[in-house]
């Protein structure tokens, strides 16, 4: 797959959709393009974060290490971006990531994603719009949850 | 040491000095000789004395002696010679005499240089013979770069010295009394006033020397402490880069030059000034015998022949009474030098020598317990560090030791090192003072590591196996040329007072570290590597190293198995596509264009991408089916592709990290290369612009740059010159280029890509971790994992092991410490570079599986994890430099004591 291939897919991310094609060939350079075979993992959960990765084809596994084992929190899927949660707060992974079938990634350096987040305001604004997204769906499952919990208790 | 040189010269050279001082004697007579030889030629033969009629014959060497008890004996009747015959003769002799004189002076002067010569390599071998026996405490004091300077410099003059030293004063002396006894002969008076102004000469002139000489004391001290300076500023570099002290530096050298330069130059205006009194006090004696001579002889009281009979003797006086004032000055220099020098190395409590005396039989294991009596330590300041402390640690016992820093735990394994001498007490085995044992006890059965490592420039090897390296061990056989060198050089040794040890013999005690030799060295060595988890960088080492063919055969012989396995085991594994291989008619897509291109190693340095690119086989090749203009072209996108990426980011931007083929300097350069040569074809460009534009395309790889710029055809057309180039190679390049070949080693690339013989492709995740881990399986299947740790041996470690990691240098001080196989061990908190969890980590390996297979030494480990001491069989507990607990883990936690409050 050739530079401007990747351009195309990137303009697909919702999270660049604003940026120039320009600005996205120099992210798409810049960055590691990497493949993955159905099964392998991308990072694994309380790995130091080192890098962000955009799923170009492909889909992977978000699970998430409890006392039974590894349990399957999300499914992620082409045109989306993982793992920069950890890049942001300068924590650890909060969850492993495995492919679930032949996947193609762009692997963003964690200095390179804050660079660009400090040149393009509108990436920047993007990353907020999609954190607050998932956040308040993260608050409806939770009180979803909480009530399913008080009703089970009566 | 000897305080005066002149003693110490003919203390240890009394025999050279008086046989040269009778091959002197010797060559006088000659010398003599061929004074008197023109006088007789010209009153003989030329004149024609005692031929005053034609044909008339003298007698020519007519030898006869009167000797005691036989009476007159006449060796050589002599020939009877014509004049002309006897002038022939008589030149010949002269000749002769020539020749004669010439080889002795030759002679002479030689033997003198190299007395001179042995006499240095016997003062610098002495003067590091006594720094290797300094007391640890000296080496507080000194700098090592001062001391350098002192064996280096300041005892040279003294080797040219040594030949002059007795010679020179014998045969000058001998010629000024000479001649001044001549005078005194011819009148005693004149005589008398000569030898009172050379009493003058010889009284005034060492006076005004002695500020000389006191110059000449100050001169050596600020040139010696200027070295010092120059040593500290190399090896604080860092520091002074830190603190942005350089001008500091600067000014503190600039004031020590100036000091310097005062001291020179008033040194030099007083040695001209003694020349000038010198000078006048020679040239006023025949102003003396002018003057007083002329008056007394007006006056009648002095005949005039001799008069002038003594103005003539006087004129062989002060020619060597100039050189022998000359040589007393050289004297007295080099006598302060010395003293200089020695003052410096007579220390107090030198090693006695017996100490160090060589030991190559193999040492008793120490079955005794360590003890320490009543040990008081104290620092440099005399504030104490630890205070009567009196403990036993027995044969096979592990004990920590713990303690806040400043508790005298340090101290204490210090001491057991002997690194600090007690102020008080001792430190004993079996009632003998381990101060009082000969280090072949101590330096063999008691390791010892702290964090402060010191590495020899060297290999690793080298480095690790130092602990083993106690006495020649194999006796080297020479032969041939060798041979003879050898035993002249054991002869040289011998006479200059230097040992006669073979420093090209085989010094690493195997047996003492539990192997037979250096074959099976590596089963000892790898569990060590091991346990101080540095084997997986002695791996990485060795593959990122070139393998020298002939030491490692185990291992490049065999290499086209590795590399079957290697790609048996990746299919095994379908990870098939983690490496691209090369193969002869194919193009690697992993690999640059310019790999592609020269399918082959280059042999650096003598063959370079430049030296390449400019040869002309080079270029006819790729000139042939218009390749260059292929890569031309390509190299042009490269470039305009670059360009509209890069060229509105500053150039600090992290992102250039990316830009592989180009620097951000490069480009406004290749912008306006583009607005000049885009759309215009080849022939636009200078040859100079072409290349610039070319060699982008040589480092540009399809998978990482990802421009789609290689198409089918382009890669035949590539895989097409090479094997045109490969064809019919000139000799030069092919002594310099090695192709691949899947079925040979290649010495010119490292082990990585020849056991890889491939690309690992760009696109794969973690490609090289999973390599890494695949690799060291393999090598340990095959059982190749010891020649590549081997491989990874002849790591060059710099300078005082700079090239390691200060992680690296720590874990290899620890492993050389194991590997001496010590009855006492003792770690002195020796891995604080180290994160907490390894270091805890390499403490399990070394505790629990290290000394499994029965050589089980006693441990003393002075901890920095404290949650560590349960490993250990016993815990001792220091606070403020006492002793206060002593216990074992389980019983010191029941305390509630110190030990308590330290683990929570």
């Amino acid at each position: 797959m050739l530079l401007k291939d990747e351009v195309e897919m990137l303009r697909r991310v919702p999270l660049f959709s604003g940026v120039a094609p320009a600005k996205l060939k120099l992210l798409a350079f810049t960055s590691e393009r990497v493949s993955y075979k159905s099964g392998q993992t991308l990072f694994r959960q309380g790995d130091p974060a080192d890098a962000a990765y955009v799923i170009l084809t492909g889909g992977a596994d978000i699970l998430s290490d409890s006392p039974s084992g590894e349990i399957k929190v999300a499914e992620i899927e082409h045109d989306s971006i993982v793992g920069e949660i950890a890049i942001l707060c300068d924590v650890s992974r909060t969850a492993t990531v495995r492919a679930n079938s032949a996947l193609e990634a762009l692997r963003i350096s964690k200095d390179h994603f804050l660079k660009l987040l400090s040149d393009y305001p509108e990436m920047t604004i993007e990353i907020m719009r999609v954190l607050a997204d998932r956040l308040s769906h993260t608050t409806t499952e939770l009180s979803e949850a909480r009530s399913k919990q008080k009703q089970a208790a009566k | 040491m000897e305080t005066s040189l002149t003693r110490y010269i003919w203390s240890n050279t009394r025999l050279q000095q008086i046989w040269i001082l009778f091959v002197v004697a010797v060559s006088m007579i000659p010398y003599f000789m061929s004074f008197d030889l023109p006088k007789q030629i010209v009153n003989g033969p030329i004149q024609g004395n005692g031929f005053e009629t034609p044909g008339a014959t003298r007698t020519f060497m007519h030898l006869e002696y009167n000797l005691p008890a036989f009476g007159k004996v006449v060796f050589f009747d002599g020939l009877e010679l014509t004049r002309f015959q006897t002038l022939m003769a008589l030149s010949l002799v002269f000749l002769l005499l020539v020749i004669i004189n010439g080889l002795f002076k030759l002679y002479i002067n030689t033997y003198k240089g190299r007395l001179g010569e042995r006499m240095l390599r016997r003062i610098r071998f002495e003067l590091i013979d006594r720094v290797l026996r300094f007391p640890p405490a000296q080496f507080k004091r000194v700098k090592s770069a001062e001391i350098a300077t002192m064996i280096k410099d300041e005892v040279e003059p003294m080797g040219g010295f040594t030949g002059d030293a007795f010679v020179q004063p014998a045969l000058l002396g001998g010629q000024a009394i000479t001649a001044l006894v001549f005078i005194i002969m011819q009148n005693f008076w004149l005589g008398m006033i000569a030898a009172g102004i050379v009493a003058v000469q010889g009284v005034v002139i060492p006076r005004m020397r002695k500020r000389l000489l006191e110059l000449g004391r100050q001169r050596q001290l600020t040139a010696r402490e200027l070295s010092g300076r120059v040593g500290e500023i190399v090896d604080g570099i860092g520091t002074i880069h830190g603190n942005d002290t350089s001008n500091f530096e600067r000014a503190d050298i600039a004031s020590r030059l100036g000091l310097i330069f005062s001291i020179r130059y008033d040194l030099y205006q007083w040695k001209f000034l003694v020349k000038f009194i010198n000078n006048f006090l020679a040239q006023v004696t025949p102003f003396l015998f002018y003057s007083i001579g002329g008056f007394l002889a007006l006056q009648g009281r002095l005949d005039i022949g001799q008069l002038v009979a003594v103005i003539n003797a006087y004129k062989d006086l002060p020619g060597p009474l100039k050189e022998l004032i000359d040589w007393d000055q050289a004297r007295q220099d080099v006598q302060v030098k010395y003293n200089q020098v020695v003052e410096q190395f007579n220390v107090d409590m030198l090693v006695d020598s017996k100490i160090q005396a060589l030991a190559p039989d193999p040492v008793n294991r120490l079955e005794h317990s360590l003890h320490a009596v009543n040990l008081t330590l104290s620092d440099d300041s005399g504030a104490p560090l630890l205070r009567h402390v009196t403990l036993e640690i027995k044969p096979g016992e592990t004990a920590a030791i713990v303690g806040n820093s400043g508790s005298g735990a340090e101290a204490l394994a210090e001491a057991f090192a002997r690194l600090i001498w007690p102020e008080q007490g001792r430190i004993t085995i079996d009632g003998k003072d381990i101060l009082e044992l000969p280090e072949s006890i101590t330096g063999r059965r008691i390791a010892y590591a702290a964090s402060d490592t010191y590495f020899f420039h060297g290999t690793l090897r080298d480095n690790l196996l130092y602990g083993l390296k106690h006495a020649p061990l194999t006796k080297v056989e020479y032969d041939g040329a060798k041979a003879a060198k050898n035993k002249w050089n054991i002869n040289e040794a011998r006479r200059a007072g230097n040992p006669e040890l073979d420093v090209n013999s085989d010094w690493v005690d195997y047996v003492s570290a539990g192997v037979t030799g250096p074959d099976d060295l590596f089963k000892v060595v790898r569990p060590v590597l091991d346990a101080v988890l540095i084997s997986q960088d002695i791996l990485d080492m060795a593959l990122r190293s070139n393998v020298d063919i002939e030491t490692h055969a185990d291992l490049t012989d065999r290499i086209v198995e590795l590399r079957q396995a290697l790609r048996k085991r990746l299919k095994k594994e379908d990870l098939d596509d983690l490496v691209v291989p090369f193969k002869l008619d194919e193009y690697n897509p992993q690999a640059t264009v310019g790999e592609n291109l020269l399918f082959g190693s280059m042999r650096r340095p003598m063959m370079t991408n430049r030296k390449l690119a400019a040869h002309p086989y080079f270029r006819s090749v790729l000139r042939e089916n218009d390749l260059y203009i292929d890569l031309y072209n390509m190299g042009l996108e490269i470039a305009a592709n670059a360009v509209e990426l890069f060229e509105d980011l500053p150039p600090d931007h992290p992102f250039f990290q990316q830009l592989t083929f180009m620097t951000a300097d490069d480009i406004p350069a290749y912008q306006v290369l583009l607005q000049k040569l885009q759309g215009r074809g080849i022939d636009a460009a200078s040859a100079d612009e072409r290349t610039s534009i070319i060699r982008l395309s040589f480092s540009y790889i399809e998978p990482r740059h990802r421009f789609g710029l290689l198409n089918s055809q382009l890669m035949a057309k590539i895989v097409d010159a090479r094997a045109r180039f490969h064809q019919n190679m000139p000799d030069d390049l092919k002594a310099v280029i090695e192709r691949y070949d899947p079925e040979r080693f290649i010495s010119s690339a490292t082990l990585l890509d020849n056991v890889l013989f491939g690309r690992i492709g760009f696109t794969q995740a973690d490609g090289s971790d999973r390599l890494r881990t695949i690799l060291r399986d393999l090598f340990d299947r095959l059982g190749l994992f010891e020649s590549v740790l081997s491989i990874g041996m002849d790591f060059d470690v710099g300078s005082g092991g700079k090239r390691l990691t200060n992680v690296q240098r720590q874990k290899l001080n620890v492993a050389r410490a194991l590997l001496k196989r010590a009855d006492y061990v003792i770690f002195n908190r020796p891995l604080p570079a180290l994160d907490q969890r390894v270091q805890d980590h390499i403490t399990h390996n070394i505790m629990e599986d290290l000394h499994e297979e029965g050589h089980a030494p006693a441990i003393i480990w002075v901890l920095s994890n404290t949650a560590l001491a349960n490993l250990f069989d016993r815990v001792i507990v220091f606070d403020k430099g006492t002793l206060v607990e002593d216990g074992t883990h389980a019983t010191l936690l029941e305390k509630n004591g110190i030990f308590k409050e330290l683990v929570s």
